[in-house]
């Protein structure tokens, strides 16, 4: 109970909780708890992974099964050859990836500029960039449909193009503001010492900057790439081609056609990679929501 | 904003400057300067390039994705196209949008799953807070537990909640059955569609709140509880007079952020009912807006609508501005 003596007093006093009835009850809500959350929040990622296990007739069955009683792992093959998982899964892989690397690239030189090298307009730059957050996003959606239909100046259709989801990746204000912030806090003294010695912008980007960044460009990172996996309205509309959709999108589309527990088995497929994701870089993303709830 | 200009392009070479006058921001040279003018000008003008110059892609993407939509949004909600031909018809999109009953039904439809969506997306996430910050044990475990919703794709979470409301087979009904309750028609029925959209939408979005209200209770200072409990106050007293005050503005953060976000939802009601549910009743704005757009390539009434969903959100971005600037320095 080393743990308690360091913790700050909240709600409940410690000395309310050391008395025997404290205690009692203390471990009956954790434990209550523990079970609710456990049955609500892990239940149904049990139910899919089980269920993608079981057969088409044990799926629907009344009352359902706790658990697969002829497990069947074989549905997992199926699911991922009807649906064509594969390609579904390297294509949303690509859209993730690629988006990354826009916004790494872009984003990241947009904020350096705006926080060290300072140009003239600099603020209203961020200004009309921060007021595209309070802008609802679906508002926007028709008309950035159109801009992709025939990209103005170029006259290009990006539809069924990957650009069409790695160009408006990098419109995320938010980076921009949370990495300009980040850089605003990095000292002079280690830039000039740079400048001293003859390094050019891009250099004391690369070789200073951006290795005391990598805390926030983690949560950059891992946000841009968990985005464009959980998006689907977008990528539903600018991809429609069946090559070129993505796994939520595609996997939708192909719900119907195929039996339950294949389904259920395409979907246990494509929350592996977010899961995975989460659980490595679960304190980089809980850091990255504190960092930047509140100051939108 | 203290950090002064420091990185600038130095000029390699013979063309360095003097040292002594790196130091200086290039608008704070004096009148007077005389030949230092020439340097300081050309510096200036060497370090707006390079710095636009890594802004450029940035721009281009906003001004093409951001910027240009925005414009294009008003424009659009006062034009029509009709058989090819684009001309301006004032008023006539938003007419029209407001002569169409789903208009009504729609708005009513949001104005219910933000109010629903309020009730168990608002509250729901606070009290799950208010009690996971009392507990010493497996805090780690309790809060990946929460968030995980948040990180699946919303397609697998919604279509397994799908499969868990099928009135037949589903998991809920037969829980229900299980325990002796009357099962419900879910997405089925008129009265129960848009709850088990909500109730869906919260298990799926809840992690979010309840790590930034954890993150604002330990902010409490310990000692505003002592001193409320030296007054003898109870456990709920402590809740109201503590808990809440100090917890307002994100309170009121959240409140807002959260009416903006579920005003525009799409993506549950779509997959769960096809977007307009059963007569109707899970029709919501947003869906709205893309039936016109991609279902009766009406873009002028998509716009119009639009827009005035974008009118309704703006009173509640300003209120969450002004609220923001409170809690900021």
């Amino acid at each position: 109970m080393a743990t308690t003596d360091l913790r700050p007093r909240t709600l409940i006093s410690p000395a309310q909780l050391n008395r025997p009835r404290g205690r009692f009850l203390y471990w009956t809500v954790l434990a209550l708890v523990l079970a609710v959350f456990t049955l609500v929040f892990l239940g149904p990622l049990y139910w899919m992974i089980t269920g993608g296990l079981k057969t088409t007739h044990e799926i629907i069955q009344s009352p359902p099964t706790l658990y697969p009683h002829h497990p069947r792992p074989a549905e997992y093959g199926k699911a991922w050859s009807d649906l064509g998982l594969g390609r579904l899964l390297i294509n949303t892989l690509y859209y993730a990836f690629g988006a990354l690397a826009f916004q790494l690239v872009l984003d990241v030189s947009a904020a350096f500029a705006l926080s060290k090298l300072r140009p003239v307009l600099g603020k209203a730059v961020l200004g009309m960039m921060l007021a595209t957050l309070m802008i609802p996003a679906t508002v926007l959606v028709v008309p950035q449909y159109l801009t992709v239909l025939d990209v103005p100046l170029i006259h290009r259709n990006l539809l069924n193009s990957p650009w069409a989801i790695w160009l408006p990746s990098v419109t995320n204000a938010f980076n921009i503001f949370l990495l300009k912030r980040f850089f605003d806090s990095i000292p002079r003294e280690l830039l000039e010492a740079a400048e001293i010695d003859g390094a050019g912008p891009l250099r004391t980007l690369w070789a200073v900057i951006l290795p005391i960044s990598r805390p926030i460009l983690g949560v950059v990172s891992i946000f841009a790439v968990v985005n464009v996996w959980k998006d689907f309205l977008w990528p539903m509309l600018t991809e429609p081609d069946p090559g070129k959709r993505t796994l939520g999108v595609g996997i939708y589309a192909l719900s119907t056609g195929v039996t339950e527990n294949e389904v259920i088995a395409a979907l246990a497929i494509a929350s592996v990679p977010t899961v995975v994701i989460f659980l490595f870089f679960q304190r980089n993303i809980m850091a990255g929501l504190s960092a930047g709830s509140l100051k939108g | 904003m203290t950090t002064p200009a420091a990185s600038r392009s130095v000029p390699h070479g013979p063309a360095l400057p003097p040292a002594g006058h790196g130091t200086r921001a290039p608008g704070e040279l004096a009148p007077g300067a005389g030949r230092r003018d020439r340097g300081a000008l050309r510096r200036s003008i060497r370090r707006n390039l390079t710095a636009y110059a890594f802004l450029v892609g940035a721009l281009l993407c906003f001004a093409l994705f951001s910027w240009f939509p925005m414009v294009r949004e008003v424009i659009l909600a006062f034009q029509r196209t009709h058989r090819g031909t684009t001309t301006w018809a004032g008023w006539h999109n938003l007419r029209q949008i407001t002569a169409d009953p789903a208009f009504w039904q729609a708005w009513r439809n949001t104005a219910q799953f933000t109010g629903y969506a309020l009730v168990l997306g608002f509250a729901v996430p606070f009290v799950v807070a208010v009690v996971l910050n009392e507990l010493r044990h497996f805090q780690g475990y309790l809060r990946i537990l929460v968030y995980l919703p948040v990180m699946l794709p919303p397609v697998a979470s919604v279509l397994l909640f799908k499969y868990f409301y099928d009135p037949g087979y589903g998991l809920f009904n037969e829980i229900l059955h299980a325990l002796h309750l009357p099962t419900s028609q879910w997405l089925q029925s008129t009265h129960t569609a848009m709850l088990s959209v909500v109730i869906a939408s919260t298990w799926m979005n809840m992690g979010g709140a309840t790590l930034i209200y954890l993150a604002a209770l330990q902010g409490i200072p310990g000692e505003l509880y002592e001193a409320v409990e030296l007054d003898g106050a109870g456990l709920l007293r402590r809740v109201w007079h503590v808990t809440i005050p100090q917890t307002r503005l994100v309170l009121s953060l959240l409140l807002l952020m959260q009416i903006i976000s579920t005003m525009q939802v799409f993506t549950e009601p779509y997959l769960l009912t096809g977007g307009a549910g059963p007569q109707g009743s899970t029709t919501t704005v947003v869906y709205l807006i893309y039936q016109y757009a991609f279902n009766f390539d009406n873009y002028g009434a998509a716009a119009a609508l639009g827009l005035v969903l974008l009118i309704v959100l703006a009173v509640f971005s300003g209120i969450y501005v002004r609220l923001n600037r409170e809690t900021g320095e």
